[in-house]
């Protein structure tokens, strides 16, 4: 991987979990609220497919702060919707599980567990006619790969030869459900071989993960039709706040946390360009600086205005349509 | 021209104009559409823009979310209200959501077309109507025709905003005729009177509009009245100052639907009506509606699930018998 990008990475790893130790924080004292989907221990994946897929499409699911930011989304605007600011990326109406910006080509932030997919699908749909060049990445996690709607994706994105990367973060658990315990095996890639080619990476190991999300990129770009990427992962938070994580035993979590993606990152680093402590210091204290500022603009911006209800109900054009 | 033509019509000039717009559903493309609304269109503008689906409602409107978010202006179509069940959480949570949601970033320049509604003998799980549920959703627009002219008109424009639209018809009325004044444009979001009256408002939509023009002249002749017809055609929004001029005129209100009586959407014009104009109403109002059944399939039980023009006169008679008419 070139420098460059390893050092973007590792900056984008660090700014996430600091973001998202912050949100944690700030949820304890009352400031953020609703459900907040912490992605500690997940930011090899998030960043790196991010990063990867740096041209086209994304949708993605309520677990997305950090994709968010890797996508180019000041962590101001994100922090500010955590907070329902009316400066933040969606003015506060949408909140944690919620992030848009058509300008990032980021499409959610949907809390719909597979409800995304066939979204997803439909904008590979308008690229292939359009004949953009690029597609469409679909992140979700394994919980999503039991349902209809994830299915139907599959069989629509085949058959059609649609530019469609279909990501999925296997965590291993829906909420608190094993998968194993819903699914007849862990490898949710099975589910989608009778479909398309699918490949499988250590979504610990962001160098990987940029490696395999390339490859897949260029396979959809090029009009192959869709790819199944999926990607072993580990959150190191319950699903939610509300969650105590009771289902997964010490054990687990010391095996999960030992694979820990900024410790290798930062292994990666050292080995292949001889980046010395002072170096990872100084991206922690512009990671840690960039999230302060973050907090501090969102708990300084301005609550939404009352009238803020009653906007984009409908799309203002719409009774300018008649004439 | 038909019914069904004026929503062929509409798509067709839409589809010659703009290369975003594009048709999907099941067998809307080569087989030109279950009531043969797309007829023809795709020896036009071909199979990419005429879109055969797979049977999968969930995808069908998911997949329109999507081509819309990318920039598309899709029209898909549902083979019957009661399959749009399957597709409840696109509709639901992903048309009417996420303009709202994205602070208006999103804009899902869609639209939704299925037909509803009491057919013949169809039975319980394609007969039914929902526009009661998905007048109930903020961010949908909803319209319903009964009109040929309205049919073409509302469509184009429902084609051509950039709001999500649910366009609500009837499977006995692809073959209605009427005329349709191309030239002349119309505003969806009024209701139509169809006709006026003095003495009494009967608010209806869809097919059940026809039903009440059929009952309507034994009605004014037992009663020895006047009724005004309202057909509403927008559910969502609510032309509400067209309701109000009516009932204030009359002093009466009946509304006539097709759907359940018990949640069913007339219940909102009646409940529009007691709690802004309570006091311009010289009677309670009256509604009526489908009984409060899945609908049957044999012919007499199907046609006693719901109103037809010989009950709404019977009815209407009688209750303006007791109420001062």
């Amino acid at each position: 991987m070139e420098k460059r990008i390893a050092e973007e990475i590792y900056y984008l790893m660090e700014l996430g979990r600091r973001f998202e130790y912050a949100a944690k924080e700030h949820y304890m004292t009352g400031e953020i609220s609703g459900f907040l989907h912490l992605d500690i221990g997940q930011e090899a994946l998030s960043v790196a497919a991010m990063r990867a897929f740096d041209h086209g499409d994304v949708f993605t699911t309520y677990r997305e702060h950090i994709m968010a930011i890797a996508r180019g989304i000041e962590p101001k605007a994100v922090m500010a919707e955590l907070f329902g600011k009316t400066t933040g990326v969606s003015g506060g109406k949408g909140g944690s599980m919620h992030l848009f910006d058509p300008t990032h080509f980021f499409y959610g932030g949907d809390a719909i567990v597979g409800g995304h997919l066939p979204n997803a699908v439909g904008c590979a749909y308008a690229r292939k006619l359009e004949k953009a060049g690029h597609g469409v990445m679909a992140v979700f996690g394994d919980g999503a790969t039991n349902g209809g709607a994830f299915f139907e994706s599959l069989n629509i994105a085949s058959a059609w030869k649609l530019p469609v990367l279909f990501l999925c973060e296997n965590n291993r658990y829906a909420i608190g459900t094993e998968i194993t315990r819903v699914a007849p095996f862990l490898e949710q890639a099975k589910k989608a071989e009778p479909y398309m080619p699918t490949m499988e990476v250590d979504g610990m190991d962001a160098v990987a993960v940029y490696e395999a999300v390339s490859e897949a990129r260029d396979y959809i770009e090029k009009g192959h039709g869709p790819i199944f990427v999926e990607a072993f992962t580990c959150r190191y938070e319950g699903h939610s706040m509300s969650d105590a994580g009771t289902y997964r035993s010490p054990q687990e979590m010391q095996i999960c946390k030992a694979k820990d993606p900024i410790e290798r990152m930062k292994k990666y680093l050292k080995e292949y360009y001889n980046m010395e402590d002072a170096y990872f210091d100084e991206v922690g204290k512009k990671a840690q600086a960039a999230v302060d500022t973050a907090v501090e603009f969102a708990a300084q911006s301005p609550e939404p205005e009352a009238a803020a209800l009653f906007e984009h109900v409908f799309c203002k054009e719409c009774s300018d349509v008649v004439s | 021209m038909l019914y069904r033509e004026a929503l062929n019509r509409a798509i067709d000039e839409c589809m010659a104009v703009d290369e975003k717009v594009v048709i999907l559903g099941e067998d809307v493309g080569r087989y030109g559409g279950s009531y043969r609304v797309s007829e023809g269109l795709v020896a036009k503008y071909g199979e990419a823009r005429c879109i055969d689906t797979p049977i999968a409602e969930l995808s069908i409107v998911g997949n329109a979310v999507g081509m819309a978010i990318g920039g598309l202006r899709p029209i898909a179509e549902i083979m019957t209200a009661n399959f749009s069940l399957l597709a409840f959480d696109q509709i639901i949570n992903h048309a009417s959501k996420l303009h709202y949601m994205s602070n208006g970033k999103i804009r899902l320049p869609m639209v939704v077309r299925f037909p509803q509604g009491v057919s013949k003998q169809l039975a319980a799980q394609h007969s039914e109507s929902y526009e009661q549920m998905l007048s109930a959703v903020p961010g949908l627009i909803v319209w319903a025709a009964s009109d040929v002219n309205y049919a073409y008109h509302a469509l184009k424009q429902a084609i051509l905003m950039d709001d999500p639209v649910l366009f609500i018809e009837h499977e006995l009325l692809y073959n209605k005729k009427g005329e349709v004044d191309v030239d002349t444009p119309l505003d969806p979001f009024k209701a139509r009177i169809v006709k006026e009256g003095k003495d009494l408002t009967i608010v209806s939509y869809l097919k059940m509009v026809d039903d009440v023009m059929t009952a309507v002249p034994t009605i004014e002749k037992e009663l020895g009245i006047s009724c005004e017809v309202i057909d509403l055609q927008s559910l969502n929004p609510i032309d509400h100052a067209t309701l109000e001029a009516s009932i204030k005129k009359t002093g009466r209100l009946v509304v006539v639907e097709e759907d359940h009586y018990t949640g069913g959407y007339g219940a909102q014009i009646v409940s529009f009506a007691a709690e802004k104009l309570f006091y311009a109403l010289d009677a309670a109002p009256l509604r009526l509606a489908g009984e409060d059944v899945p609908i049957p399939y044999n012919r007499s039980l199907e046609l006693a699930s719901i109103p037809t023009p010989e009950k709404i006169a019977a009815r209407i008679v009688e209750w303006g018998k007791s109420n001062g008419l």
